[in-house]
């Protein structure tokens, strides 16, 4: 009997201090107090905080591939061209410019007026330096290739520049857009912009706490229409559905995820989800120098395996729509334009029995786990569905970094992946397939007649007739199967009511922050 | 005098940990270089096969990946002599300023953590080594194997998502505040976590308190006590629990240890910008000065707590100052 009353009294005592605590801290807090109080600081626009999962691993723009360093560097940096929302190329830094008739030539006027955080004016002499220096291969730039044609650059006066083309280019104005091509003031070195960004950008950075947050305010300076936010908040919350949990309190107004689950989560927290079509796309990689897979019948046969939709459907919750090759929307590809349009199992077992392996072949077949939410789903329902054609994929699930390592020494038969896409088709797909593409190496796959359209789509400005030369590009990539094209997805971009103005893009970008006003 | 020196418990003492560490240092090391990757390939991705030779050395020089793997170890090695643990590119900041900001963070959670732990787990242990088979120890196995089960970032999870949703109770969303910047946020933000990871971490130490408590009872010394006239309460606490103290602190100084590198998961989940996440980035960066450094200072800390618990024995156990 004794027991029992003490070790009761002490236990009550327990929860007694544990409550009492617990309700000391949580009493102190209400919905009223966490939540930030927009305009209260910053300015006119108010102050937005955006829910991230990493904060940029680096804040050189020129080096920068991660997502969350593109999406806060393309807010503080300006390029000399821009994409408008649907992608299409508008003037930036350069106010316009003109190609000569031999397309060898690119002259840029610049805009006046415009000058560096850091108060600096910006002119040719800057372009010029940004330019030369993306291309030095010491710089290790990541843009250097786009830049292949550029023989010289020149700055004659402070408000033009030239470029000396070895060939026409037609996909090069479209490259100088992105933040990889950032243009930088001549007096700075990268190891001050690593910690002090100075750019022309429509925001400037405040404050950084590494893995923490990264706050953005309002450039003054700005040369186009001032942003209507105060300052951005980059929160770094590792964890997507923490991240919802933060919209649902209040505390995060505004988040972009990929994974439709997340997606699903999010809206039925009543939060505003909107789904943008994206032109990065699902695909299994081939690799045309391996085995079996040099044989184009065996590369038909897989993708006459497939049903795209089903792998959409089971993998990714049907969220997305089946793809070729192209997806950015002036130059789209007809998914419907290949060998086999739906799956055919028949026509698969006659391309196999003409490569002679009517027995069966074996991929072996690279996944990336972790790299983004659907891959280990697609791989399995693409190795159950070829596995009836009797093509068997031997799935090695990896680790991000293993996968990488792999897939950059191009040691494997096929790849799962997720591939970015871009605005333009030769920025896209001339890496990859051309007989000179940096890229080349890993896909294994090039022709003549690709390298022919390719060197003919740089060469033509006219939109008409780039588009069909990109159909044929598409076509001979879907008659030579060197990849399987499946689907492309969406991305969401989940915003509380507070949120006005944002515009989500098909590249996942997020410049429309500047568009952007929280009441 | 050597010998004499050589037997000094304190300086074996001191020599094992020292052995310990610098085995730590060079298994750590070697594993970095062993998983697939470097620090180009993390910071690229597959935009790594587009690299030019010439840009790949310039990347490798700049990473300083281009020496020989014996001169990164000695001069990390050496460089830590001089309190330089190494420097992130992608913080832009030293490792000893990473470390100082993120280790008081784990430290304090890990304290608060046990804290829970220990008002949970001794009372509830207590409580059913009081009466064994009946009701109470049922609920206290209970109590120990959803413990136990539960998985963290399951807890997690609910707990944030359930308080946000239905309370708009969510510290957590908010930019971090440190304890000496916002005690009341800081203590807000680190009530959740605590609570999951002190739940955990109550588990084992109900079962090794209820253990021990059987254990000490059936003894002779706490029959003759009651014998004599020790009041019940007295008899418990200062008798009974007293003499169970030590299987008790070292479970807890076991699982001080395991915190400070292990609440990773939960960090994540709530956000707390601790230690156990500053080694999950730079092994996602391959940053490899942030991970050795910072997994030799969790080794550290772990070392220093282990001799800390053995100390702590010789308080709170005569027998063993005796021995």
């Amino acid at each position: 009997m004794w027991q029992r009353s003490r070790l009761t009294r002490g236990a009550l005592l327990a929860i007694g201090v544990a409550t009492a605590a617990s309700s000391v801290l949580t009493g102190c807090s209400s919905p009223a107090t966490q939540a930030p109080k927009p305009g209260a600081s910053g300015g006119t626009g108010g102050a937005l905080v955006v829910g991230v999962t990493s904060d940029p691993d680096t804040l050189f723009p020129w080096k920068a591939t991660q997502f969350q360093a593109v999406n806060v560097l393309q807010n503080i940096y300006g390029t000399l061209t821009e994409f408008d929302k649907d992608l299409n190329t508008v003037p930036g830094l350069a106010k316009s410019w003109e190609t000569s008739k031999d397309g060898r030539t690119l002259n840029f006027t610049l805009r006046d007026g415009v000058t560096f955080s850091d108060g600096s004016a910006f002119d040719s002499k800057d372009v010029k330096y940004s330019l030369d220096k993306i291309k030095d291969e010491a710089t290790a730039a990541v843009a250097a290739a786009s830049l292949a044609s550029v023989t010289s650059v020149d700055a004659p006066d402070p408000q033009t520049v030239v470029l000396h083309l070895s060939a026409p280019d037609a996909a090069l104005p479209s490259n100088l857009a992105v933040v990889n091509m950032a243009m930088l003031s001549s007096d700075d070195t990268e190891a001050s912009l690593n910690t002090t960004p100075d750019g022309t950008g429509p925001f400037v950075l405040k404050n950084r706490v590494a893995s923490q947050s990264l706050t953005l305010v309002k450039n003054d300076k700005y040369w186009g229409d001032k942003p209507k936010l105060g300052s951005i908040e980059f929160r770094v919350i590792p964890d997507e559905s923490s991240i919802v949990s933060a919209m649902q309190s209040g505390n995060v107004q505004l988040a972009v995820f990929d994974d439709p689950l997340v997606a699903k989560t999010a809206a039925a927290a009543q939060l505003n989800v909107a789904k943008t079509p994206q032109l990065s796309y699902h695909v299994l990689q081939l690799n045309g120098r391996r085995g079996d897979l040099t044989d184009l019948n065996v590369r038909l046969a897989v993708q006459c395996a497939i049903d795209r939709k089903q792998v959409l459907d089971t993998a990714a919750l049907g969220e997305g729509t089946v793809t070729g090759p192209i997806t950015a929307p002036a130059f789209k590809s007809n998914p419907d334009q290949r060998p086999c349009p739906a799956r055919d199992l028949a026509k698969a077992a006659e391309y196999l029995g003409k490569a002679g392996k009517s027995a069966g072949v074996k991929i072996k077949t690279i996944v990336s786990q972790g790299e983004y939410s659907t891959s280990v789903n697609e791989a399995q329902s693409l190795k159950a569905q070829l596995a009836e054609a009797k093509i068997n994929l031997d799935l090695e699930v990896l680790e991000s970094g293993a996968y990488v390592d792999r897939w950059v020494a191009g040691d494997f038969d096929a790849a799962v992946a997720l591939n970015g896409g871009r605005p333009d088709p030769d920025g896209m797909y001339n890496r990859y397939f051309t007989s000179t593409g940096n890229l080349n190496k890993v896909t294994g796959y090039s022709s003549p007649e690709l390298d022919k359209l390719f060197a003919a789509g740089k060469a033509s400005t006219d939109q008409h007739e780039r588009k069909a030369i990109y159909d044929k590009v598409s076509v001979e990539l879907e008659n030579n199967a060197p990849w399987i094209w499946l689907f492309t997805s969406y991305a969401y971009t989940a915003t509380t009511s507070q949120v006005q103005g944002f515009i989500p893009m098909a590249n996942a970008s997020l410049q429309y922050l500047r568009t952007t006003a929280v009441n | 005098m050597l010998r004499k020196l050589i037997h000094n418990r304190i300086v074996r003492r001191v020599a094992s940990m020292i052995g310990t560490l610098l085995g730590v240092a060079v298994f750590v090391f070697i594993m970095l270089r062993a998983i697939p990757g470097d620090q180009i390939t993390a910071g690229l991705g597959t935009e790594a096969a587009a690299l030019s030779p010439a840009q790949q050395e310039a990347l490798q020089r700049y990473y300083g990946l281009d020496q020989p793997l014996f001169t990164q170890f000695f001069s990390w090695l050496g460089n830590l002599f001089t309190g330089n643990l190494g420097y992130s590119a992608r913080a832009q900041q030293s490792v000893l300023d990473l470390t100082l900001r993120s280790l008081p963070v784990t430290f304090e959670l890990a304290v608060l953590s046990i804290i829970l732990a220990l008002l949970i787990g001794i009372p509830l242990g207590m409580l059913a080594a009081s009466k064994p088979d009946s009701g109470r120890d049922a609920f206290g196995q209970f109590v120990s194997l959803a413990g136990l089960s539960v998985p963290a970032f399951l807890l997690a999870t609910t707990l944030l998502s359930v308080f946000a949703s239905s309370f708009g109770f969510n510290p957590n969303g908010q930019g971090y505040a440190t304890l000496a910047g916002d005690p009341l946020l800081n203590l807000r933000q680190m009530l959740m976590p605590a609570i999951v990871l002190g739940f955990g971490i109550a588990a084992p130490i109900l079962r090794t308190t209820r253990t021990a408590v059987l254990e000490i009872r059936s003894d002779d010394f706490v029959r003759t006590a009651r014998a004599k006239g020790v009041p019940a309460r007295r008899l418990q606490t200062k008798h009974v629990l007293g003499n169970a103290l030590v299987p008790i602190v070292t479970m807890t100084g076991l699982q001080f240890g395991y915190l400070l590198g292990g609440a990773v998961v939960v960090e994540q989940i709530f956000s707390v910008p601790g230690i156990g996440r500053q080694v999950l980035l730079g092994i996602q960066q391959k940053e490899y000065a942030v991970v050795q450094s910072t997994v030799l200072v969790i080794a550290l800390t772990f070392v220093i707590v282990n001799l800390l618990t053995d100390l702590l024995y010789r308080v709170i156990d005569p027998r063993v100052r005796a021995s």
